[in-house]
């Protein structure tokens, strides 16, 4: 039952942005994992931090989609923060800003 | 009916049959998702318990009490356990930072070693109770930032050394009095340490640099000469790749006077000759290592690799330094751990939810078992290894 609650909220609340950033439900799947599980690797699996900065929404506050999707695809050279851009397509990367901001993470 | 079978499954254990038996061929791995572990045995390739609420545990790692019963469980969030896993139950559990990333038992097994992320530094239990012994914090620069701390190991005559990421720093902690820790630090070692290993005899401590190109050694036997930088014209001038998960140096894989280790940034495994410390070759490989490790009798070296190469797992031969074998075991494979004697090797498979088995000579897969999100896998061997 509680599981059907999420599957119904999640898809309530990331229908609308993938619908917009071309990202389809296969594909957002593999996203959300490597969001959590890739990212997470550095940022930490809640996203509460690690090698990385805590990337909660309290954290973000105040920074555009534009900018983190900016930092998702081309890092911070001279940090640990690597570029993903060989990996994620620019509609993904602003899907991912818009999780991190939403706190979207299940 | 089930059920009862469950209740009589989890009370046998816990009534004679516990206090009976060994646990040399157990261990265990880390359920990350789920904030649990599972109890395996390596005799018949089973689970046979698990654990749960211990918080958050990517990244999680363990050691072993010398008596190879207790298992401490470092996890992400700051949360250390004492888990038995003969009862397979939590005995202890304290949370003693914010965000941490790993630990070490000192020589006697009396002493629990934490380092942490934030606040940035180590803190020392006491092994069996996990009363606060000891709290350093890994102050640096001007303004006394904190910087966190990677790559924390025992080493002998009740030492501990970790490097501080920020700092760029090596601190060797001697322990042997307890109410009056002494720390020792080595400066300018090199931009940002990311993990570093103990040689198995004891002796050398080596940190692998993110910053720059090369790694940093200290020869415990020989503090006074200070910390050398081996390998430093690895990669000079060539463009590395971005690095999507920090290598680990903890498996640290030594045959003969080799030492294999992963390169960060490139598609390749450094061979080192551990007399010289100079770079004796280096082999091609699948992807960008993560977890360099040799079987423990050294004839055979085994790779995972980063996304999104991680469904693949390749094989070296350290005689001939030559790839003989790739296996796609499936995707997310995340960590290797051998039997004690090196016949099987069992391997996380995150994405699949399985931990799986291999033989080390047919390289058959021999047993699969199911798990949630599985990462590190623990023998109790660890117990009576240094460093482990
Ligand atoms: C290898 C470690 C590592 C991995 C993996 C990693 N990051 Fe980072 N990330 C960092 C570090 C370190 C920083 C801070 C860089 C700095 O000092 O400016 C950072 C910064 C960021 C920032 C900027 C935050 C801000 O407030 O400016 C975002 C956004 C971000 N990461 C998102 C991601 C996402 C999304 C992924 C996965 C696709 C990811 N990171 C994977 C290490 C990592």
């Amino acid at each position: 039952m509680t599981r059907l609650i999420w599957l119904a909220l999640s898809l309530a609340l990331s229908a609308p942005v993938a619908a917009s950033d071309g990202v389809s439900g296969d594909r957002e799947r593999e996203l959300r994992n490597l969001l959590i599980q890739d990212c997470g690797s550095c940022h930490g699996l809640q996203m509460k931090g690690g090698l990385g900065p805590a990337l909660l929404p309290e954290m973000l506050q105040g920074k555009s989609v534009e900018y983190l999707s900016t930092v998702i695809l081309h890092g911070r050279p001279g940090t640990a923060m690597p570029p993903w851009r060989s990996l994620l397509s620019a509609d993904e990367a602003r899907w991912m800003a818009q999780q991190l901001l939403d706190r979207n993470l299940q | 009916m089930n059920r009862l079978l469950a209740c009589l499954l989890l009370i046998l254990p816990l009534g004679a049959h516990a206090a009976a038996r060994g646990t040399g061929d157990l261990g265990l791995f880390i359920e990350r998702a789920s904030s649990s572990v599972q109890i395996v045995e390596t005799s018949t390739n089973t689970s046979i318990g698990r654990i749960g609420e211990l918080g958050d545990l990517s990244h999680a790692s363990v050691v072993y009490s010398r008596d190879e019963r207790y298992a401490y469980v470092f996890g992400r969030d700051g949360g250390l356990t004492k888990v038995d896993i003969l009862k397979a139950e939590i005995s202890k559990r304290k949370m003693q930072s914010g965000n941490s990333i790993g630990g070490a038992i000192s020589q006697d097994g009396r002493l629990v070693a934490v380092s942490n992320y934030k606040p940035g530094g180590v803190k020392v239990f006491d092994a069996d109770s996990l009363e606060l012994v000891a709290d350093i914090p890994a102050t640096y620069g001007d303004r006394q930032q904190r910087s966190k701390v990677i790559g924390l190991v025992d080493a002998p005559e009740s030492k501990f050394v970790f490097a501080l990421w920020d700092a760029g720093e090596i601190w060797v902690l001697d322990m042997s009095d307890r109410k009056q820790p002494k720390i020792q630090k080595f400066k300018g070692i090199g931009r940002n340490p990311y993990d570093a290993l103990i040689t198995g005899d004891g002796r050398y401590y080596i940190a692998g640099l993110f910053g720059e190109d090369g790694m940093a050694m200290l020869d415990l036997w020989n503090l006074s000469a200070g910390v050398k930088r081996i390998l430093p014209n690895y990669g000079k001038g060539t463009q590395k790749l971005p690095v999507y998960k920090m290598p680990h140096l903890e498996g640290w894989a030594v045959a003969g006077n080799f030492a294999f280790v992963p390169a960060v940034g490139r598609h390749e495994v450094l061979v080192i000759d551990m007399q010289s410390w100079q770079q004796a070759g280096r082999i091609k490989v699948h992807g960008q290592p993560i977890f360099v490790m040799a079987r423990p009798d050294g004839r055979q070296v085994w790779v995972n690799f980063a996304i999104p190469d991680n469904d693949t797992i390749q094989v070296i031969d350290t005689q001939s330094l030559a790839v003989i074998k790739e296996l796609k075991p499936g995707k997310g494979v995340l960590h290797m751990e051998f039997e004690p004697r090196g016949e099987e090797v069992w391997m996380s498979v995150r994405d699949e939810n399985r931990v799986e088995v291999y033989d080390t000579r047919s390289f058959e897969r021999k047993s699969s078992i199911p798990a949630t999100k599985p990462s590190g896998i623990f023998f109790t061997a660890r117990a009576h290894r240094i460093g482990l």
